[in-house]
């Protein structure tokens, strides 16, 4: 199926980053040919035992572009990155960096360099100790370690923490280390395993923003894997979502956002979750309409082209986002009764039934609008037919792409 | 030690804090007052101890370490110079043969999965059940044939035979609990297993080896009953079968066993004194999230 979908969503996102840095880049001194891929996996898979975790993955990353590995908790994401960091082996498949076939090689010999979830730091070492492990290890000069080293420091603020250890640092400023022992390695590719889930919220957005700079700024090739949508699609030029141990899909994040290919991608990325509805495609008076769960919608003939089908089973996609009050005469949807508002203070969600049976619906309202909707009430709410998901119900496929 | 960490009667009411300074002057008291009839004894002139509540020594003289020492007497003094060379040597020889055995034995039974594993494990276990006396007679006839009987060499032997397995088993836990990312990501940054070994993991368990080596030196140092059945020869003699010596069948001189007792304790103190930093240190805290 991944094969499929992945030739299928055409669009390469070699979307070069266009920020140019004050200072050369260090990362464009190593650059080899913009064509190849700099780091390629091709059908790679690996089973625990009996338990197979990647059933033949395929990811190309261009040089210098920032790929986001997104999907569910133990889908195999971590273990993708320690394939390609040669922590572990493939058990078929070939793995490519910078145009050399890696996928036996110890990871000494892959030129890569990662950033763990737990840090890693080397506890008995100082922050500059930290830096300097890796260059030292491969013998680099001591003026260009200390020109290293002096580089990431203020690139990351790290100056005034050079001489301490470890457990004498905060939990954001272990991680701005353990990027710094990355950075300073000037790598291949640069490998991050969901650095952020150690931090509380408010330093997560922050250091999420800082990440992309630094990417912008060394224009660095970047795998990061992360199980969390926000950064996904905030982080990503590409989006790689891994479910059962294949990729669903890839493309820009806003693309696979917008035209998810499979019900798992359409209910993965997004918050809140798309509401899925069992339907059926009606037409009357030359137009199609999806019927199912209280919902009537009208739909776009040019989208969905030759899939529209009258009385064809379809499953139902509507986000949050795009379903909002029916306004000035505009047709309605559904009517939702509401039972809970959630006001966030820019927008609102009310929770509610369109029918007693029916799943729990989520409709996004502007903050002025919540002022006047009651639990208990009932709003008559619509959505733009362009916004409407099909999906087949048996295969899990969207239609009309 | 660090400042953030506020102790557990920094927010204790006075009377909290004057019950448990209390119980622990109680304590303290409880724990020292035999050392201090010790020390009591080894100042004092005369051999019979005189009973009193409050361990004063009367009449304070040096003469029990000259007596223990051979003070004046070249003979005397030059063997005991040369049974604490024997109990310094014998310790650190079985303190380094149990770390250096155990190190690697405890990091391959912690990093990796081989045939035997589990039952070699638990056959290092079984060894632990039985004191080392209870050997003492196959021991004996063993170094008997080995030549080894009134040397320091052999009894070096017996004692890294018991501390090697209880090392091994203190330094697999030590390892266990240094996380392999640490490891993983010095091979990432270009180390070879064995330099992530050497320079990642090794240094990490530092003040677990270190308290390895003093619970070695320190068994050592202190064994008696296999020293006095191995050992016959007087200038083969570890300290506390010097100092036994001292309590004789008939007449005991206390004041000398005191200022031995002192001078026994005197390097280990200053050991754990020297050591007490790897003691307490936390080193791995801080390198992994927590
Ligand atoms: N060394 C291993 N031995 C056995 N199972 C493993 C091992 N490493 C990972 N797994 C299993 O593989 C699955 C995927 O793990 P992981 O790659 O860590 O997932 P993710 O990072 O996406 O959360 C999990 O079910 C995990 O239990
Ligand atoms: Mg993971």
């Amino acid at each position: 199926m991944s094969q499929a979908l992945q030739e299928a969503s055409g669009t390469d996102s070699a979307s070069i980053k266009a920020a140019a840095p004050s200072t050369p880049s260090p990362a464009s001194l190593q650059s080899s040919g913009r064509a190849a891929p700099r780091c390629s996996v091709r059908g790679v898979t690996k089973s625990f035992g009996d338990t197979s975790i990647l059933k033949g993955v395929d990811l190309a990353i261009p040089d210098g572009s920032f790929a986001v590995l997104v999907g569910p908790s133990g889908c195999g994401k971590s273990t993708l990155l320690r394939l390609v960091a040669g922590l572990e082996e493939a058990d078929a498949g070939t793995i490519t960096l910078a145009g050399k076939d890696v996928t036996r090689l110890p990871p000494r010999d892959r030129d890569v360099a990662m950033v763990f979830q737990s840090y890693a730091l080397y506890p008995h070492l100082t922050v500059r100790g930290n830096l300097e492990f890796g260059l030292e290890l491969r013998k680099t000069p001591r003026a260009e370690i200390d020109k290293r080293v002096a580089e990431a420091a203020s690139m990351l603020g790290l100056e005034p923490l050079l001489g301490r250890l470890p457990k004498q640092l905060s939990g954001g400023q272990r991680q701005r280390v353990a990027m710094g022992r990355a950075i300073v390695r000037r790598p291949t590719i640069f490998l991050f395993d969901e650095p952020l889930s150690n931090l509380d919220a408010a330093l997560r957005a922050e250091v999420r923003v800082e990440i992309r700079r630094l990417h912008d700024r060394l224009k660095a090739t970047t795998l990061y894997v992360t199980h969390d949508q926000v950064e996904a699609m905030t982080l990503a030029d590409t989006l790689w979502v891994l479910n059962n141990g294949l990729v669903e899909q890839k493309g820009p994040p806003l693309e696979v956002y917008e035209r998810p290919r499979t019900t798992f991608v359409a209910t993965f990325l997004g918050s809140p979750r798309m509401t899925m509805l069992d339907g059926v495609i009606v037409r009357e008076k030359g137009c199609f309409y999806a019927e199912g769960g209280g919902v009537r919608a009208l739909l776009d003939d040019d989208r969905f082209g030759d899939s529209l089908v009258e009385g064809r089973n379809v499953r139902i996609g509507i986000r949050p986002h795009d379903l909002g009050l029916a306004k000035n005469g505009a047709p309605s949807v559904a009517e939702l009764k509401v039972e809970i508002v959630e006001a966030l203070g820019s927008e609102a969600f009310a929770h509610g039934w369109l029918r007693a049976s029916g799943p729990s619906v989520v409709a996004r309202l502007d903050a002025d609008e919540a002022r006047s909707v009651r639990p208990g009430s009932a709003i008559r709410v619509a959505v733009a037919p362009s916004r409407m998901h099909l999906f087949d119900p048996k295969t899990g496929l969207a239609l009309g792409l | 030690m660090s400042s953030t960490e506020a102790g557990p009667t920094s927010r204790a009411s006075p009377l909290e804090r004057f019950i448990v300074n209390a119980l622990l002057i109680v304590a303290v008291v409880y724990a020292l007052y035999p050392v201090l009839w010790v020390i009591s004894l080894a100042f004092s002139s005369g051999s019979t101890p005189s009973l009193r509540a409050f361990p004063l020594p009367h009449d304070v003289t040096l003469d029990n370490f000259r007596v223990v020492t051979g003070w004046g007497d070249t003979a005397k003094s030059f063997l005991f110079a040369r049974q604490l060379m024997n109990s310094l040597v014998v310790s650190l020889a079985t303190a380094s043969m149990a770390v250096f055995i155990a190190t690697p034995t405890a990091y391959a039974l912690a990093r990796y999965e081989f045939v035997g594993k589990r039952s070699g494990m638990r056959t290092l276990l079984l060894t632990q059940m039985f004191p080392g006396v209870a050997s003492a007679v196959p021991l004996y006839l063993i170094l008997d044939t080995l030549h080894l009987l009134d040397t320091r060499s052999g009894l070096v032997l017996v004692y890294a035979a018991t501390a090697v397995p209880f090392a091994i088993f203190q330094l697999r836990g030590a390892f266990l609990a240094i996380p392999v990312d640490l490891e993983e990501a010095a091979m990432v940054d270009g180390a070879t297993r064995t330099q992530a070994f050497l320079k990642v993991a090794l240094p990490a368990a530092r003040p677990a080896i270190a308290v390895t080596a003093l619970f070695a030196f320190m068994s050592a140092w202190n064994e008696f009953i296999l020293a006095a059945t191995l050992i016959g020869r007087e200038s083969a003699f570890t300290l506390p079968v010097v100092l036994q010596s001292y309590v004789g069948e008939y007449n005991t001189s206390w004041g000398a066993f005191a200022a031995g007792a002192i001078l026994v304790s005197v390097p280990v103190m200053a050991l754990f004194y020297v050591a007490q930093k790897q003691l307490i240190s936390g080193l791995t805290s801080g390198g992994v999230k927590g």
